[in-house]
Parts: structure tokens; C-alpha cells; sequence
């Protein structure tokens, strides 16, 4: 069974928001609703600035507080790796969105249930990549299966130094940022 | 949306080994429906949320397009498409859309309009333009334009016996650009595309342009391209753009001293002989003329004149020198900043030429060889009685025409009276500078005619509405794409034109004949003259249908090698370091520097550019793009706006020197602009009620620019030359 996994490379993010709009199209993601975004931080004093853009999604993570504290069972792991949610379990009752610590869920305010990204998963069945992934103008987001040890996110993420949001809250996410930034010329 | 696993299986045994997460296999449009089996149908075309003629698939599932994707064969998207190409079903499902032919019956701009059907409103447009040519003239039509609506218009001016035809993407963006490059290397620096060469560069130096917010596809895909390979990044701009945020060297330059930047580079480049020997003695003219012309352009005068360390100055011409010529100095996009942008612009050929970067890896690469034939079905046009204006008094105005002299003209009646505007494409009011000088001439209008998709400011003002279809839905091309290779691309409709709209070739043909200019309506539909054209270049239409895009193959010559030889294009034949051309025509032949004009204490120039998510005020009513930015703001330095008391998000108002009020704005108190120049994105405060997200929302940085600085080499309108105060909104 593959594990999935998103490593996002923030040194080639360009901030376009191609992602977000993807995303929002693909999954038919309510108006003023978002399952992606993407931050631009911009610390220091004029004229000595340092900025970090930062795609955030759903983590997937191997400890979800979602899936922990969801009542009826619908918000679940799956084989895949992924945290998913049964439209037809869900009650709505937002336990799930307070236990988020990345804020990463809403609720479909027209259907009533808790929603977030799924990685796309129609698209996975299809053989597709996310369509945040499939559109990443920067190639910032890049998405695999970490057991495969010949993946470009297992390469990615031996060779590089990483880290995951919010560590010690102990979720064990499945984004990983990497940042190659800056690179020296030879 | 669901795919049966019969249908995935099927699918995957198409993809790449039938493994899952290959790369988006591409298949024709028709292979990939049927491999799905479902009920998908998918359609290849090109993309108009901005002008960069990206390759799109477009989803359509029950006759509704649920999905935009880029085409993976396509050089501008390589598969993928920006936040705006993606939203392009924002534009074509948008409720505001213009649906119905109207006939204005209130005064102009009171927006009262009665309904006509499409006879009735091309009748109506024919016979105004038949008075006003018997009265005045055929010259007396002028034609705005941008995009490829204008193409169809510009037969109909053309056919009527008028050159009056002029696009804002000349005298308000890159005219001045082009001219420079032109007079230098006989050759713009931009073919479908920049044609800079960043996956290889590396030093890239940037002036202005505001890449990650400026969002063409392809540019900033090679652009992270080259971030990712290790290039330096140097990014030259008064506000620390998002491109400034990957560069090593951010330069906060003093506004409008970018001149005494680049000369000063070509003085250290000279002087420590970090110039490219061989390329400059083989290839340019005039290098001893520029040496001692820049001799007194020393790092600490530049250091005190753009307020820059002398130390980044120094180094990053080092920098350049040391890595040439696989270096760059981008050539930029948006040009028309301080009225003297050709000589700024001769300056960036000239500092590229002298590290040879033109026709080298990681510099400019070449245009592709061999060009595609011209389909002309119909008679020559009649050669209009009396010269068009739109070169004004400017001896290298480009072929693209200067939309302000057409204006003055319109304003003045001199040489002759223009009492027709048709325009297409093109959301003047939000364009050009001076929107008074702008209403004052469309004041003096008998016609003004315009073909739309949205209520725009400027759609609001005409007498007659023609309702455009969107890109979606609409025939276009043939289109030439130039990039490292030369290609064909189609836009051909995705579904059929919602409401009462047209394709714009459809309204201009039949526009021909309501003006009983028969001969130059097209002959039968656009597709069938796109099969014709197709025909004409030995390509297969059927397979460009199903494909999007078509590469010509062996066409791609990036580089000069001993198979391809350098050759320019200019007088000399070689790269004018100097040029008699300017000195034939009374100007500098090299770059001189004369500071400009600064704010007074107490104002701001007012800078503007792009969000990443707009295309000017196209955008700006588009519901997935407008919910991601509503509204802009104006970005103040956090000193500057304590010193005013304005926390951040404090509504004012901006007062120009002229005395123009803004439309109230949130303040954006920032570290991120130096502190005598505000920032804002272009394209908001909509004033046209029909536009009902944009209403209202954010200030029109147009409006603020009242004052203009004509390039007088080409004609162009510098619009960087307007200094605001602040005012605190009670
Ligand atoms: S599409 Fe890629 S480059 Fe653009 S904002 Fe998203 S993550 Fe960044
Ligand atoms: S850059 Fe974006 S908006 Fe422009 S043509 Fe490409 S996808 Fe469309």
C-alpha cells in the first residue's frame, strides 16, 4: 500500500495562488472557502527583509486530533496514508474543526458537513497528482509515495534538511517543507 | 464527479505503464474522454485571462465547463495554468457578463440603455459609420484595441479606408522597451514571450519586474527554474517585491535613478574589463564613443544618486562580469515609467550586449527560424486620402500606434476631425492616463462602439454595447507561438456563446456587411478560414483540434553556433552600442543621465503594478479571482506612517499634485517600499455598477495619474511621474 505524502520545496514557491484556485475548482470548493492556501511572511526592518512563502494544507497526520475526537467516525484514516472524511457519517457538530490545530477544515455551509483536502483523492484513483500539484507554476509542490524508496518525495526528503508544522504538537504530519534557499554558485 | 474502476483501469493501462502518480499523461482531447469512459469531454484551446496565449484543456461535463487545466504540449503552460487561467470559468459563467446588443438612450456614462437585437445594433453602427465618413472622412474612425477581438476590427477600420488603429500595449506598457532593443540589436527581446533564457542564467538582474506577481505561466516556471538551480538573483525595485524575497541582492533603488544604476554598471564593466572581449569587438559598434561617454558615471556618484551601497553596486557588476555571458539584465515588460524609458531601455540592451548575453545560454535566446506565411483572402484595403495620426511626431513610434496622440487628436480636431472609436479589448479609462483627457475626447465622439465581455468603465461610456463572447467560447487563430521553438495553436470554443454573444470575428464580418464591405467579411466561418490557414502551413487542422498545439520541428535555434551564425538586424549590421539612427534623429546616441523631478516633503510618487491573481482591471469582477483579492491597498513604509499616525489599515485618501482625490483606501504600513513612494495594484476602484463584486471596491491608481511624461524618442506615456499626500479618512 503506498503512503502519501506532499514535500513542499518553499524556495521555489513563486506565491502565484495557482494552487489555491486549482484546488477550489477541482473540488467545487464553496465561494469564501479555501482547502489550500498559501502565506507570504515577510520579517525584518527596511531594507534588511527576509520573506518566507508557505503553502498550508491538511497535514494528513498519522496522530489526527480530527479523527480522535470525531464522534460518529467519519473523519478516518485510511490504508493510503490519507485523512478522510465520510460525507454520510458526518453531523456537522465542528469537533473535528476546534481540534485542528492547523486550521485546516470548514464546513460546507451548503451541505452541512466538515470538509478539507482529501489530496485529490478522485484524481489519485485516476492516477492523476493533486491538481494544487499538477498546476504548482513554481514545481514547489511535489507529492509521491514516501514507502517507495526510488520516489522523488523519499529523495527529496533524505537529501534535504526538512521540518513539519507545528512539531510538537505531536500530529506526525505528512507535509514536509523543505527549503533549498539560498544555494550558493559554484 | 466519479470514475468507475473499469473506466480507471482503462485509463491507466493508457497512462505511462499504467502506474499510479505517472506525470498527466497527454493524450489527444478524444483519447482521454473515451479512456475515461465517463462522461467528461475535454477540449484543447488557448487561454485569454491574460495575453500570454497559454495552452488550455478545458472539462466539461453536461455542457458545463467544470475544469481548466494547461496543456502539457503547450511551451506557455506546460501543463499548467496560473490562478487566473484557472479561473477562467469565473469570466465565462460571471453573472455581470454583457448578454444582449444595447443601443445607449441616456446621456453617456447615465447608463441607460435600450435592448437591440444584433441587425438592429450592427445597422445602427454601419450607418453611423457611413455619416460620419461621408462627413469626415474615413480617417476619422479610429480603432482601440488589445488582444485578439482587435485583429477583426482593425479589417473593418482598414476596409474603411483608416490607419487610425492603435494598441494601448505600445504607449502604455512596452513600446519603449521594444524601440531600445530595436535601435540596439535591430530586434525586440520578446517574441510570444521574453525571450530570456533564466534555466540557464546565473546572475539574473530585475528591474521592476515583479515576477510572482507579474504571473505569466511559463516565465515564472523557469524563473523557480532558476531560484532552484542556485542562479543569483538580484532584483532592482523601490518595494521588496516577492521576487526580492529570492534574491540575494535586494537594491531599494530611488525611484526613477535606475539610469544612473545601469550606466554606472557599463562604467565598472569598461573600466575592469569584465565585458565580453571577443562578442564586443566582433559584433558592436561604437564601443570606444560609449567608453568615454560613461567614464564619469563613478559607484559613489551612483551610490549618492540612488541611494544604493556603493558596495552592491560595485559587486553585483562584478558579479555579472565574472558569470557572463550566461548572465542577464531582463529586459522587463511594463516600460512606460518617467518618459525618458528608451533611453533607460538602451541602456539594459546595451549593458546585455557588452556581456554578450544576446544569443547565449543564459541570456536572450533567439527567435526560432522560419516564419509562417500571411493568409489574405480578401482585395487590399483602399490606401487611406489622408496620413493616420498614430505615429504622432515621434520618429520610432512602433507599428502598434500611440493611442494618446489619437487621443489629442480626437480632443483637438487637428489635423482632421476622429469622431468614431471603436474598441475592443481594451478598458481605456483603466489604460491610458489623464481620464479626463480621455472623457474630454469621448465627448467629442459622434460613435463610440464597444465589443466586450464585461460592463467595464469604458464599455459603460459607448453609445453602442456589442456583447463578445469569452475565449471559451469562441474561434480564434490560427496562432504563431514563438518560443525557443515555433509552434501553432488553436482556440477553438468549449461550449457554444452563452446569452446573445458573439465571437468578435463574427460581429467584425458582419459589421463588413451591414457596411456593404462584402469582400472583406470572412468567407464562410472563421474555422473553416483557420482550416484554410492550416492548410496553407502543412499542418494537420484535425490533429491541432485534438492537440492544442503543434511544434514545428527543427525550428528551435536558441544560440549562436557555427551553424547559426550571428546576424543583426540593425542599419550596421551589427550591435549599435552607439547609434546614428538617434543621433540622425537629434538624440543622445549613448545614454545620458538627467535626475528627474522628486516629491516634494510630504508626497509620495505613487508606483503601481500586478497581483498575482489580476490581469489589470480585466479580472477584477472574476468570483474565484476577486475572493482572493477584493480590493487593493496602499502600501506606506512603517516609519513614514508613524510619523503620519496611520496604523496599518487606515482608510485615506490619496491627493495628487493636480488635486485629484482617490477613492477611499486601506493603508498597507509596511517595511517592505522605501520610504518616499507609496504601491498600489492596478485595476480597482470600478465605478461601472454593473461590475457588482468590483463596485466600489479599492482606488483607481488611473485616476491618480493625471500627469504623463511622453517618451520623446517613441511616443510613449511614462505614468511613474505622479506624487500624492496622504489624508486621513474621517
Ligand atoms: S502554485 Fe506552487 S508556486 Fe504557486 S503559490 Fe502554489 S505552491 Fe507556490
Ligand atoms: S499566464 Fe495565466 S492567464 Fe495568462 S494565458 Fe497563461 S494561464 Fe492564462
Amino acid at each position: 500500500m503506498p503512503k502519501y505524502v506532499m514535500v513542499i520545496d518553499q524556495s521555489r514557491c513563486v506565491g502565484c495562488m495557482a494552487c489555491v484556485v486549482a484546488c477550489k475548482r477541482e473540488n467545487d470548493v464553496p465561494p469564501e472557502q479555501f482547502r489550500t492556501r498559501v502565506l507570504e511572511m515577510v520579517k525584518g526592518e527596511f531594507p534588511f527583509l527576509r520573506s518566507e512563502l508557505r503553502p498550508e494544507l491538511c497535514n494528513h497526520c498519522d496522530h489526527a486530533p480530527c479523527v480522535n475526537v470525531c464522534p460518529t467516525g467519519a473523519s478516518h484514516k485510511e490504508a493510503d496514508g490519507t485523512v478522510q472524511i465520510d460525507r454520510s457519517r458526518c453531523v456537522g457538530c465542528k469537533a473535528c474543526i476546534a481540534a485542528c490545530p492547523y486550521n485546516a477544515r470548514y464546513i460546507n455551509e451548503e451541505h452541512g458537513f466538515a470538509d478539507k483536502c482529501t489530496f485529490c483523492q478522485q484524481r489519485l484513483k485516476v492516477g492523476l497528482k493533486p491538481a494544487c500539484v499538477a498546476t504548482c507554476i513554481g514545481g514547489s509542490r511535489i507529492f509521491g509515495d514516501i514507502s517507495d524508496p526510488k520516489s522523488e518525495v523519499r529523495r527529496l526528503i533524505e537529501d534535504n534538511s526538512h521540518r513539519v508544522l507545528l512539531e510538537s504538537a505531536g500530529t506526525e504530519p505528512n507535509v514536509y517543507y523543505i527549503n533549498r534557499y539560498p544555494k550558493k554558485l559554484s | 464527479m466519479s470514475f468507475s474502476r473499469r473506466s480507471f483501469l482503462k485509463y491507466a493501462a493508457l497512462s505511462a505503464g499504467g502506474t499510479l502518480l505517472a506525470e498527466t499523461p497527454f493524450m489527444g482531447a478524444k483519447a482521454r474522454a473515451q479512456a475515461e469512459g465517463g462522461k467528461a469531454r475535454y477540449v484543447p484551446t488557448t487561454c485569454e485571462m491574460c495575453f500570454w496565449k497559454c495552452g488550455v484543456v478545458a472539462k466539461v461535463v453536461d455542457g458545463k465547463v467544470v475544469k481548466l487545466e494547461g496543456n502539457p504540449l503547450h511551451p506557455q503552460s506546460l501543463g499548467k495554468l496560473c490562478g487566473r487561467g484557472q479561473a477562467g470559468i469565473g469570466l465565462l459563467y460571471d453573472k455581470d457578463r454583457l448578454k444582449v446588443p444595447m443601443i445607449r438612450t441616456g446621456a453617456r456614462g447615465e447608463n441607460r440603455y435600450k435592448q437591440a437585437s444584433w441587425d438592429e445594433a450592427l445597422n445602427y453602427v454601419a450607418e453611423k459609420l457611413t455619416t460620419i465618413k461621408g462627413k469626415y472622412g474615413a480617417e476619422s474612425i479610429a480603432l482601440f484595441a488589445h488582444g485578439s477581438p482587435g485583429t477583426y476590427f482593425a479589417n473593418v477600420v482598414r476596409a474603411l479606408g483608416s490607419a487610425n488603429i492603435s494598441y494601448p500595449s505600445f504607449s502604455q506598457c512596452l513600446g519603449a522597451r521594444n524601440v531600445a532593443w530595436e535601435l540596439t540589436f535591430g530586434e525586440a527581446p520578446q517574441s510570444t514571450c521574453e525571450r530570456v533564457d533564466m534555466a540557464n542564467s546565473r546572475v539574473i538582474v530585475l528591474f521592476g519586474t515583479h515576477l510572482g506577481e507579474n504571473m505569466h505561466n511559463s516565465q515564472n516556471q523557469e524563473f523557480a527554474q532558476a531560484v532552484a538551480n542556485g542562479a543569483r538573483i538580484v532584483v532592482v525595485d523601490p518595494r521588496f517585491s516577492t521576487a526580492a524575497g529570492k534574491a540575494s541582492t535586494w537594491m531599494p533603488i530611488k525611484p526613477g535613478t535606475d539610469l544612473a544604476l545601469l550606466l554606472t554598471w557599463i562604467n565598472l564593466v569598461i573600466t575592469n574589463g569584465w565585458y565580453d572581449k571577443d562578442y564586443v569587438n566582433n559584433y558592436t559598434n561604437g564601443f570606444d564613443k560609449l567608453a568615454a561617454e560613461v567614464k564619469h558615471y563613478t559607484p559613489e556618484w551612483a551610490a549618492r544618486e540612488t541611494e544604493l551601497p556603493e558596495h552592491d553596486i560595485v559587486e553585483v557588476a562584478r558579479a555579472l562580469g565574472r558569470n557572463a555571458p550566461n548572465v542577464m539584465v531582463h529586459p522587463g515588460r511594463h516600460f512606460s515609467w518617467h518618459g525618458n524609458d528608451t533611453q533607460r531601455g538602451r541602456a539594459m540592451a546595451i549593458l546585455n550586449a557588452l556581456l554578450g548575453t544576446w544569443g547565449r545560454p543564459g541570456g536572450i535566446w533567439l527567435s526560432p527560424k522560419g516564419k509562417l506565411a500571411k493568409l489574405t483572402e480578401h482585395p487590399a484595403y483602399p490606401e487611406p486620402k489622408r496620413d493616420s495620426v498614430v505615429f504622432g511626431d515621434y520618429p520610432f513610434a512602433g507599428g502598434e500606434g500611440l493611442t494618446n496622440v489619437v487621443r489629442e487628436t480626437t480632443i483637438s480636431g487637428d489635423p482632421y476631425p476622429i469622431k468614431a472609436w471603436i474598441v475592443t479589448g481594451t478598458n481605456l479609462l483603466k489604460t491610458m492616463p489623464n481620464q479626463e483627457k480621455t472623457r474630454k475626447a469621448i465627448d467629442k465622439l459622434d460613435l463610440l462602439v464597444s465589443i466586450d465581455v464585461m460592463p467595464t468603465d469604458t464599455v459603460m461610456m459607448a453609445d453602442v454595447i456589442l456583447p463578445e463572447c469569452s475565449y471559451l467560447e469562441r474561434h480564434d487563430g490560427l496562432f504563431g507561438i514563438e518560443t525557443r521553438e515555433a509552434g501553432v495553436a488553436i482556440r477553438q470554443p468549449v461550449i457554444e456563446p452563452l446569452y446573445q454573444s458573439k465571437p468578435a470575428w463574427w460581429i467584425g464580418s458582419q459589421l463588413c456587411r451591414a457596411l456593404k464591405l462584402d469582400d472583406y467579411a470572412v468567407k464562410g466561418t472563421w474555422e473553416e478560414r483557420m482550416r484554410r490557414e492550416a492548410k496553407l502551413w502543412n499542418i494537420d487542422y484535425q490533429e491541432l483540434a485534438d492537440k492544442g498545439y503543434l511544434s514545428i520541428p527543427g525550428s528551435a535555434a536558441p544560440y549562436f553556433t557555427a551553424d547559426n551564425p550571428p546576424t543583426f538586424k540593425t542599419k550596421s549590421k551589427k550591435i549599435e552600442l552607439y547609434s546614428a539612427e538617434l543621433e540622425d534623429e537629434s538624440f543622445a546616441p549613448i545614454p545620458k543621465y538627467q535626475a528627474i523631478e522628486q516629491p516634494p516633503a510630504g508626497q509620495y510618487r505613487l508606483l503601481y503594478g500586478r497581483s498575482q491573481v489580476h490581469t489589470f482591471s480585466r479580472t477584477v469582477n472574476n468570483q474565484w479571482l476577486w475572493e482572493l483579492f477584493k480590493e487593493n491597498q496602499v502600501w506606506l513604509n512603517a516609519k513614514e506612517a508613524a510619523r503620519l499616525g496611520l496604523k496599518d489599515l487606515a482608510l485615506v485618501r490619496l491627493v495628487n499634485q493636480d488635486g485629484i482625490n482617490s477613492e477611499p483606501v486601506r493603508v498597507k504600513v509596511t517595511e517592505r517600499i522605501r520610504p518616499d513612494c507609496v504601491y498600489m495594484v492596478h485595476g480597482f476602484g470600478q465605478h461601472s455598477p454593473a461590475m457588482t463584486r468590483a463596485y466600489n471596491r479599492g482606488a483607481d491608481d488611473q485616476h491618480l495619474i493625471s500627469k504623463y511624461k511622453i517618451d520623446p524618442i517613441c511616443g510613449t506615456t511614462g505614468m511613474r511621474v505622479n506624487f500624492v499626500k496622504i489624508v486621513k479618512e474621517a
